[in-house]
């Protein structure tokens, strides 16, 4: 079976700026990682070809950089990489970057499941995995916490909703996107870490992909950021230390009314 | 946009288009089927009748933009069990204020199998029409049958604006429709307003892990779709004199087809309110110490109708369940009250909850993250400052 997961390299959110002159975003000296829902997708991935057998493909679309994100792919067990890079690409909103990689994923052909992170922590958007199945015409399983088994030919996942659990069972091939619980992504081991450096990673430009050169990018995005801004801060709180008593007290008198209305509602 | 066109060179006339279409658009002339566009949905049942591959649907997306086609503003009618779910209420809240503005009617659609009785309720808040599509099939929700119906009626009905929960379901369901139909979609939007000068829909949107506040738009296609963050848009109140117009719409049973089916569901067994729709979360941390203590946590959360959350660190530590987490890489939250028990209060945990309304803090490290972001910080030991807390609260819910 072939395994294909869609990664993407994000900045460490937590370091990120706005820079108040040019009310841009500070990018410099941020760190790029995987994406922390991507990992659980890999690992997902590589325990089912030690279950199953097959191939796992690693796939992100990025600036050429991205390819550090499929080497680490590569060092935790993925085969093999693609990297999707091409100047037509940048500035895609969730529609054009999931028709891009449905693009990939048509020329690659022969996948059984497609596998995604629950959502970029950079966007927070969790778009481009339905976005994927929708592209393809494929069924999907979002927010997937427990495959419970497996065949060439069909799944059973539980995914998380709000109030639950829900047990699905789908043809394959589909898209799953996967959330925490699922598992623990393993770490590369040395022998991998050298490995990883042999295998191949396939960079395709558009001109690779049978695709229509309008939907990619920001002409093919159908979303502008029209501005960006810092969020409102947040008032200083007022914080009590000393008697527990006394601390109680004084809270109890600010937040009384509150508390009262939030729970009667 | 999408138009579906005959291959001529592929068409055999055999006629199995023309006897599946549900809409009757499809007719033989001259030894080659042709189809009716007014008729037609672009549902694409036919596609998979045809035999030689003749019939095919491609996107054509207008150049510019007719944007008067486009009127209403629709929001997603979210059920469970056959009830709406408060979000919905939220929706029609947002939703009335940006009909206003456009000078529109503010519709719901409502899927879901013998749910007729929600209809009053859907336009007592504020619904002018209500699309009320039944069947077995979509007695609960189903993601490719609920986007086919959804898709159908878009198409159909062609609103400006369609708003969605950002909820489980709303985020699974919105990039699926959003995506066939060319919509531009903007994931779990804090605020929503209608640009004077364009009529478009300005859509803000918190981003990088809740660093950067983002407003986008989508110029040049319709609908514009939004999922919006459930808690922070206010419940458009219930007036039952209010009058609305019930459209029954019949559903294909071709587009009910689900290549994904539900073997079972198993409800959350904490017996607590789930997450996103609690106005109250009592959350827990590593200050906690020991899973028996996390008891402290559902102890107040009990005594508030509260939802219980977690930190990374607690679930980690396999003291809860991690559909109780909070923050980056588990679930983003919005209460009217957030208290914060032992958590630190990291930037990934903040990431999911520093928009709550009113946050209380306890923890015993003066210096914690967490103070920063809270209205009302109480510093000392949460195992003398919880049971006095809960008593209190006890006392005053009472009363």
């Amino acid at each position: 079976m072939h395994f294909i997961v869609c990664i993407k390299q994000v900045p460490d959110t937590s370091e990120i700026k706005i820079d108040p002159e040019t009310n841009s975003l500070i990018r410099e000296g941020v760190t790029a990682m995987v994406n922390p829902f991507d990992m659980y997708a890999i690992e997902e991935a590589l325990r089912l070809r030690e279950a199953m057998g097959g191939l796992v493909t690693v796939m992100t679309m990025g600036p050429l950089q991205a390819e550090t994100a499929l080497r680490e792919a590569m060092a935790m067990g993925a085969d093999q990489g693609i990297l999707l890079s091409d100047p037509a690409f940048a500035g895609s909103d969730t529609w054009a970057t999931s028709y891009t990689l449905s693009m990939a994923l048509r020329r690659i052909g022969d996948y059984s499941l497609i596998l995604c992170g629950k959502q970029a922590a950079d966007g927070d958007t969790a778009q481009v995995g339905p976005g994927i199945a929708a592209h393809m015409d494929l069924p999907q399983i979002t927010f997937v916490r427990q495959i419970e088994r497996i065949s060439p030919t069909g799944i059973v996942a539980a995914r998380m909703l709000d109030d639950g659990s829900e047990i699905l069972e789908s043809s394959l091939p589909c898209v799953l996107t996967v959330v925490k619980e699922i598992n623990t992504p393993r770490l590369p081991t040395l022998k991998n870490i050298l490995e990883a450096k042999k295998k191949e990673v396939l960079h395709w430009t558009a001109r690779d992909l049978d695709c229509d050169f309008k939907r990619l990018g920001r002409t093919g995005s159908l979303t502008r950021v029209l501005k960006i801004f810092s969020p409102p801060m947040r008032c200083q709180g007022q914080t009590w230390t000393g008697e527990t008593k006394e601390m109680i007290q004084a809270l109890m008198e600010k937040v009384s009314e509150a508390i009262f209305s939030a729970k009667s509602k | 946009m999408k138009s579906i066109s005959i291959k001529k060179m592929l068409c055999t006339a055999c006629g199995s288009c023309e006897t599946i279409c549900p809409w009757c658009a499809i007719t033989m002339i001259h030894g080659i089927a042709n189809i009716d566009l007014d008729k037609c949905t672009l549902c694409g049942v036919c596609l998979d009748a045809c035999q030689t591959g003749a019939i095919e649907i491609c996107n054509v997306r207008p150049s510019s933009l007719d944007s008067s086609a486009f009127q209403d503003v629709w929001v997603f009618a979210e059920q469970k069990n056959g009830v709406v779910q408060s979000v919905t209420y939220e929706l029609l809240g947002e939703g009335r204020k940006l009909a206003n503005a456009l000078k529109v009617s503010l519709c719901a659609v409502l899927l879901g199998h013998e749910i007729k009785s929600q209809v009053q309720v859907l336009i007592a808040r504020g619904a002018d029409r209500v699309f009320l599509v039944e069947h077995p099939g979509l007695a609960f929700f189903q993601d490719e049958p609920y986007a086919k119906v959804l898709i159908d009626l878009l198409q159909r009905y062609k609103p400006t604006i369609f708003l969605c929960g950002a909820t489980a379901i709303g985020r699974s369901l919105a990039p699926r429709v959003a995506t066939i139909i060319d919509a531009g979609l903007t994931a779990d939007c804090t605020g929503l307003e209608v640009d004077p000068e364009t009529g478009g829909l300005l859509q803000t949107r918190p981003t990088f892990g809740g660093n950067v506040m983002a407003t986008i738009i989508c110029p040049n296609h319709r609908p514009q779709m939004a999922t919006v963050r459930p808690k922070v848009m206010k419940e458009a109140v219930a007036d039952f004199g209010r009058q609305g117009e019930l459209i029954v719409e019949q559903v294909a049973e071709a587009l009910l087809l689900s290549r994904t089916q539900r073997l079972r569901f198993e409800t959350e067994s904490e017996t607590t309110v789930n997450l996103s729709e609690a106005n109250i979360i009592v959350a827990g941390g590593r200050g906690l110490q020991t899973p028996e203590n996390f008891q402290l946590i559902r102890e107040l959360a009990e005594v508030l109708g509260a939802g219980v959350g977690a930190s990374r660190a607690a679930v980690d530590a396999g003291w809860i369940a991690y559909s109780h987490q909070v923050g980056q890489t588990g679930k983003t939250v919005c209460p009217k009250i957030y208290i914060a028990c032992g958590i630190s209060g990291q930037i990934q945990h903040l990431a999911g909850m520093s928009s709550s309304d009113m946050i209380i803090a306890i923890n015993k490290d003066e210096e914690a993250p967490i103070f920063r972001v809270a209205d009302y910080g109480l510093v000392g030991d949460l195992f003398e400052i919880l049971p006095l807390l809960t008593r209190e609260f006890r006392k005053l819910l009472k009363s």
